[in-house]
């Protein structure tokens, strides 16, 4: 039996003495060693990190491309019955706008119909046979415009446009007037191109980090419940605001390193030019991260397994997407999906970023979300440290 | 090798700091009584744990074990009684409370995917030790649980028993007073056990208190003081000397006996609807039965066969007894 080793005994410091009190009953108390727990976590698994990283950018190419509302090159049939001069001059007053592609020329009325069922054309226009003898006669000739209303917006936007055509042609019959009377020129500020990806990309920036923060922060407290880590870390002083907040931080700022690739992204690859400042676009994104984050550790406190974190999570960003001004305008809603799209998160965002990528809004026009943002962001981040709190108790 | 050797004994200044009320015995538990609803969990629970006592808590699952250690921790609200630790009342102070307890469970806590040295780091702070105080505190724990080799390592490529070293260092990382065991050693091999019992004494002996929950009879037995709890009530708290004394585990007016026979395991079924016998179980190539004493000569002429020999009962055979005689009652 070897004797007691005393070497080591002599230097070894006596047991560490209890820390301060101030520091002992800080309600953030043990927020920097979980900060730092949870970034070790991050850095040590590159896989979930890149992942992490690259599904919104993938999300982001694929909306981005896919998703464009302009009317533009309708597919139209012609049936012209006519064949006069006067029909080939309608015909091409109708091709030289941006609205109608002429794709085909029907031969018979069966066959123009033909073609609409079939959805080859989503529009047809005949011209009657009579329809220059009546130009001449000075009596109304009629063009019939059959119109595919299957889809809204096309149907909408193209009987619109026929309409200016035919008022235009109109207009050129009336004689000695040399200038239209009234003329209106529409011009459209602060996206002049109407460009479909310069209005959705930034409403989908909301709601692509809304999706990959919730999800990871939600994942990664609910895998501790799991693992039976949380349960450990219960019997530790570490505060439930030290636990949140500490766990927040990294995700927080990989959610803003996230932040910045896709605005990169918007930027240079979309060609969606930023009007207002970006500073205050990266400003005003945080408490909306703050109430995200708070948001996951809300539904982490509330799922048991990760797989009830994921649909948790997912059942989020259905009302995020539908309600929040993303895709449809919230002013037409009916009373009850604008109460609950008040109460979204992702509205106030998209109005910010919107706001300054589009228009150049300043602070003085998006102060109030922002302080929404705050409001909801420290709500939904107390609301988890109580639940948290209030579940030691089951 | 196995590579859990125990560890040889050494006298490591992992003492606790000096108590505030030396006198006063460390956990101090009262009438406890805890319901969730309608579901009384802990019913009227009353123990004390002096300084350096190394205490078995025992009983089925879902008896109340774990919610007793959850409570004395200040995670579970009293629904009545008092409870200390180390003179602090748990209904106040659960905050300074877990500054001095440790706690281990089966679950480990560990994290898998950091390495041993950062798993020691995170609890060390997590604990409040101040930072220049926890490189030295580690490699004490590391000299304790002979860790060392292992220090780079993440704990997904460690054994069993090595986890279960590691989970005992992060537990007493701050040099806890008192110890909390939830079925520290539940499927580890026999020898890491042991080694890991070695070291519960060694701590134990430098003044730390261990409030220890097991299954084990082997690890009871080597407990000062046990407590068994059923159906949410300690029906049983004492030395196992006092244990085998209790008039409950022995009923008034029978015996308890070792039978030995060839073939047991054949004669079991019979001496079960026997007159008299109460209890009959084997234990290796014997019964041990408990036997109401009028009975035992006419045991013994209606299988010859047997030797008896009189026995104290064995902390299984108190427990089964007990079990019995709550359940009998409740009928």
């Amino acid at each position: 039996m070897t004797p007691p080793d005393i070497t080591p005994q002599s230097k070894l410091s006596p047991p560490t003495p209890p820390p301060p009190p101030a520091q002992d009953r800080s309600p953030f108390f043990g927020l920097i060693p979980i900060a730092r727990k949870e970034l070790t976590h991050i850095l040590r698994d590159p896989t979930t990190l890149f992942f992490a990283l690259l599904i919104p950018i993938l999300q982001l190419f694929l909306f981005g491309y896919a998703v464009d509302t302009n009317v533009r090159q309708v597919p139209t049939v012609i049936f012209d019955e006519s064949h006069t001069q006067q029909s080939r001059s309608l015909i091409q007053a109708f091709a030289a706008s941006d609205i109608f592609r002429i794709s085909s020329y029907a031969q018979s009325e069966p066959a123009m119909y033909a073609a609409m069922r079939s959805g080859h054309a989503r529009v047809a226009i005949r011209i009657p046979f009579d329809y220059a003898r009546n130009l001449q006669l000075g009596t109304t000739a009629t063009v019939l415009v059959l119109v595919d209303g299957s889809d809204s917006s096309i149907a909408g936007i193209t009987v619109d446009a026929s309409t200016g055509v035919a008022l235009e042609q109109s207009l050129a019959r009336i004689p000695g007037l040399t200038s239209q009377p009234i003329e209106v020129r529409p011009s459209v500020l602060y996206n002049p191109s109407t460009r479909s990806a310069n209005f959705f990309i930034p409403g989908l920036i909301a709601i692509l980090l809304q999706m990959m923060i919730i999800l990871l922060i939600a994942l990664s407290l609910v895998r501790e419940r799991e693992r039976g880590t949380l349960e450990q870390l219960k019997m530790t002083p570490i505060a439930p605001l030290g636990l949140m907040i500490g766990k927040m931080i990294p995700y927080g700022a990989l959610a803003f390193g996230e932040l910045c690739i896709i605005l990169t992204l918007m930027r240079f690859i979309f060609q969606v030019p930023i009007h207002g400042s970006l500073v205050l676009l990266l400003l005003m994104s945080v408490p909306f991260l703050l109430t995200v984050l708070g948001i996951g550790l809300i539904i982490s406190t509330r799922a048991k397994t990760q797989a009830e974190a994921f649909q948790l999570a997912m059942g989020t960003i259905l009302p995020s997407v539908f309600l929040s001004g993303y895709i449809f305008q919230i002013a037409n809603m009916p009373a009850f999906f604008r109460g609950v799209s008040a109460i979204i998160p992702a509205t106030y965002y998209i109005q910010v970023i919107r706001g300054i990528v589009l228009r150049g809004a300043g602070f003085t026009d998006l102060w109030p979300n922002a302080l929404i943002l705050t409001l909801m962001g420290s709500a939904a981040i107390l609301t988890a440290a109580y639940a948290f709190v209030k579940q030691n108790a089951v | 090798m196995s590579g859990d050797t125990p560890t040889p004994p050494r006298e490591a200044p992992l003492a606790p700091r000096p108590l505030t009320l030396p006198a006063a015995p460390v956990i101090d538990a009262s009438h406890l009584t805890i319901r969730f609803g309608d579901v009384t969990a802990v019913d009227d629970v009353s123990f004390h744990l002096d300084r350096g006592e190394l205490f078995g808590f025992l009983g089925p699952n879902g008896s109340g074990k774990t919610t007793i250690i959850r409570a004395l921790c200040g995670l579970i609200p009293l629904t009545s009684g008092d409870a200390t630790i180390l003179g602090m009342d748990v209904r106040q102070h659960a905050p300074d409370i877990k500054r001095h307890v440790g706690y281990m469970s089966q679950k480990f806590g560990l994290y898998e995917d950091l390495t041993v040295e950062e798993n020691l780091t995170f609890y060390a702070a997590a604990y409040g030790l101040a930072p220049p105080a926890i490189k030295p505190r580690i490699h004490e724990l590391l000299d304790l649980t002979s860790l060392h080799p292992y220090f780079t390592r993440r704990v997904s490529q460690l054994s069993g028993g090595w986890k279960q070293r590691l989970s005992l260092a992060c537990a007493i990382i701050h040099a806890p007073e008192v110890v909390f065991l939830d079925e520290p050693t539940a499927g580890i091999d026999p020898v890491a056990r042991r080694s890991l019992w070695d070291l519960f004494f060694q701590l134990s002996g430098q003044g730390v208190t261990f409030f220890v929950t097991t299954h084990y009879m082997d690890e009871a037995e080597r407990c000062g003081r046990l407590g068994y709890i059923y159906m949410s009530k300690l029906i049983a708290l004492g030395t196992v000397a006092d244990l085998q004394q209790l008039p409950d585990a022995n009923p008034p007016g029978t015996s308890r006996l070792e039978l030995e026979a060839p073939a047991v395991s054949v004669l079991l079924a019979q001496l079960r609807q026997f007159p008299g016998v109460r209890e009959a179980t084997i234990f290796g190539r014997a019964i041990h039965a408990l036997v109401d004493t009028t009975s035992i000569d006419a045991l013994h002429s209606a299988f010859p066969q047997l030797t008896l020999r009189a026995i104290e009962p064995s902390l299984e055979d108190i427990f089964v007894t007990l079990t019995y005689h709550i359940m009998a009652e409740q009928k």
